[in-house]
């Protein structure tokens, strides 16, 4: 009896194993092979590898995109984590009556759903476009500029600031630092960790987002790279290998990150709920 | 230097005067106050323009009607044509499926996964745990176009199928209503079971194992354990997970578009996906389109304080 159960666990859990690589090892078994073998079901290497990837250079503006998504991504990680991590340390550190009331409002802007207020915020960008051009429509600002403060990661850094030792504020105060240099000088170097879950959760966010770059974004030239696969995957005679190709370049970002830094990964997954 | 500091104060105060000192102390009060709403200035006055404001113009808007910029206020018309708009059911319809099956199935799954991974004694553990969480490293776009040519006509789910003689011809899953619906399903629960089950992995951490050996000794099966001690140690976090994976999926988008833009017909279309339909793809409906969303709002407020409820019930 026990036997049987271990026996079936182990094939349980095989299977849920093999079902989760499964699309990873096809698709890097295709971008190995011509997309006719890939239609053939052929799921062992083959030697198309170089041909694929120079199609896919030749013929799709990847290079661009590339750029774009890079340029968004880390600009929007970078004001997201200054933004967010001020807010989340004033809102606990210098906390007061006022400022809880005001958390938790912002706390009810997560249960906005971004298909509410996305028709609101085009025509905002849209007002704007002739005078502010850089931020307009059409413009990678607007693409940063709404997804740059969210309350989730200022929720996420108050959380963690609970357990910031209060006591180093104080020495650094009587050390004569102004509050900004306390929060620059002793907070930002302490909190390293947190700043690398949250760097991690926001890149993801930015570099994999859809719908807003879909609605804001219109000149082929300023896509991003969700974009271009999008419309890779809408061509009427796909080749394979080259989408599959161009899948495994939007992925690998993200799967090094994941790979590289497994701990802080699952910390800024977590963070929403500690505490 | 902190030392210094506080040498340097006490050499001062006798010089002050009581009114200077007194002076002096209350601007730091007040100076201290305002400092820390300089912190969160930038983030309330960001989160309010990006936010809340386009959610009362999302509302006003639900009242207008006309094609672009030219909207006028209709009243409550908008909201009477909900009723009667066969695509507007057929999406609320759809999103309702996906969230009654998707949602429960991933976390029974999950929950299944993180008991067995939670076994002590269970071998290859961490490839197990990197194997099913794997999926959340793709993008949702990425995964859905790798779905797409998966379940495709000549994708390799159909080759495999008929090689091993489950089916006798091909099968155009994504062209069937029913079959693209159990498509999207499969495939968003493949995303998103590994990451939930990570939430349960950690909440198990936390669960005293000595229960389990109390209840072994009793005699408990497997089962009973699972339902009588895991599920109810669990059910703070298994609700966490219930409501973020609900609003989420309340909102699908990316893969809808991806995997079968919404057909065959509108037979698996979102509501995310009409209100982008209605404003971006259809002559511009803003008024219309923000009537629809409104529907989201509304699922979505009703689902988060059923959410706070619960979770109040708690403490």
């Amino acid at each position: 009896m026990n036997r049987l159960k271990r026996i079936f666990i182990y094939t349980f859990l095989s299977v849920a194993a093999i079902v989760s690589i499964f699309p990873f090892l096809w698709m890097l078994t295709s971008i190995t092979n011509k997309s006719v073998d890939v239609t053939q079901g052929r799921l062992l290497p083959g030697t198309h590898l170089i041909e694929n990837f120079k199609t896919l250079f030749a013929t799709v503006d990847i290079v661009p995109a590339l750029i774009n998504s890079s340029i968004i991504a880390i600009i929007t990680t970078f004001l997201t984590l200054l933004l967010a991590s001020l807010a989340g340390y004033g809102f606990e550190i210098h906390r007061s009556k006022g400022k809880d009331i005001v958390f938790t409002i912002l706390l009810l802007s997560m249960m906005i759903p971004f298909a509410a207020i996305m028709i609101p915020l085009y025509r905002m960008f849209g007002s704007i476009s002739e005078t502010a051009p850089l931020i307009g429509i059409d413009s990678l600002g607007a693409v940063i500029l709404p997804t740059a403060t969210t309350a989730f990661f200022i929720f996420f850094f108050r959380q963690n600031t609970k357990m910031f030792p209060k006591d180093l504020v104080e020495a650094g105060r009587i050390d004569g630092l102004s509050e900004i240099g306390v929060f620059f000088r002793i907070y930002m170097p302490t909190m390293k960790t947190t700043y690398a879950a949250a760097a991690i959760i926001a890149f993801m966010n930015s570099w994999n987002n859809y719908l807003w770059p879909l609605v804001i974004l219109q000149s082929p030239e300023k896509r991003t790279i969700p974009l271009l696969i999008s419309n890779l995957g809408s061509s009427y005679s796909p080749d394979y290998g080259v989408i599959m190709s161009a899948i495994v370049i939007a992925t690998l970002p993200t799967a090094l990150v994941f790979f590289l830094m497994q701990k802080h990964f699952v910390a800024g997954m977590m963070g929403s709920v500690k505490g | 230097m902190s030392q210094l500091g506080t040498k340097k104060a006490e050499v001062d105060l006798p010089v002050r005067t009581k009114y200077e000192e007194s002076r002096r102390q209350k601007t730091g009060v007040f100076f201290k106050k305002k400092v820390g709403w300089l912190f969160v200035i930038i983030s309330v006055i960001a989160i309010t323009i990006f936010n809340f404001y386009p959610m009362v113009q999302a509302f006003l808007l639900s009242f207008q009607s006309g094609m672009g910029a030219n909207l006028e206020y209709v009243g409550l018309d908008n909201w009477r044509r909900l009723f009667g708009d066969p695509t507007f059911i057929a999406a609320l319809t759809n999103t309702t499926i996906y969230l009654l099956i998707q949602v429960p199935l991933m976390i029974i799954l999950a929950l299944f996964f993180s008991v067995l991974l939670n076994d002590p004694k269970l071998k290859f553990k961490s490839f197990f745990r990197i194997a099913i969480f794997l999926p959340c490293v793709t993008s949702l776009v990425a995964y859905s176009v790798v779905f797409k040519y998966l379940f495709g006509i000549d994708g390799i789910v159909n080759q495999f199928l008929l090689n091993f003689g489950f089916i006798s011809e091909t099968v155009n899953f994504l062209a069937d209503p029913f079959w693209a619906k159990v498509v999207i399903i499969l495939a968003i629960t493949w995303r998103w079971t590994g990451y939930n089950m990570i939430f349960y992995l950690a909440a198990l951490q936390n669960v005293d194992k000595s229960i389990y050996e109390a209840a072994r000794i009793d005699g408990a099966s497997s089962f009973q354990q699972f339902f009588q001690i895991t599920v109810p140690m669990l059910k703070p976090i298994i609700l966490f997970t219930s409501i973020t994976s609900t609003i989420g999926t309340l909102q699908i988008f990316d893969e809808i578009v991806n995997i079968t833009n919404g057909g065959p017909g509108n037979a698996t279309i979102s509501i995310s996906q009409y209100i982008y339909n209605l404003s971006f793809e259809y002559s511009p409906d803003f008024g219309y389109a923000s009537t629809v969303s409104y529907v989201i709002v509304i699922l979505v407020v009703i689902l988060s304080i059923i959410q706070f409820r619960v979770a109040g019930e708690k403490k």
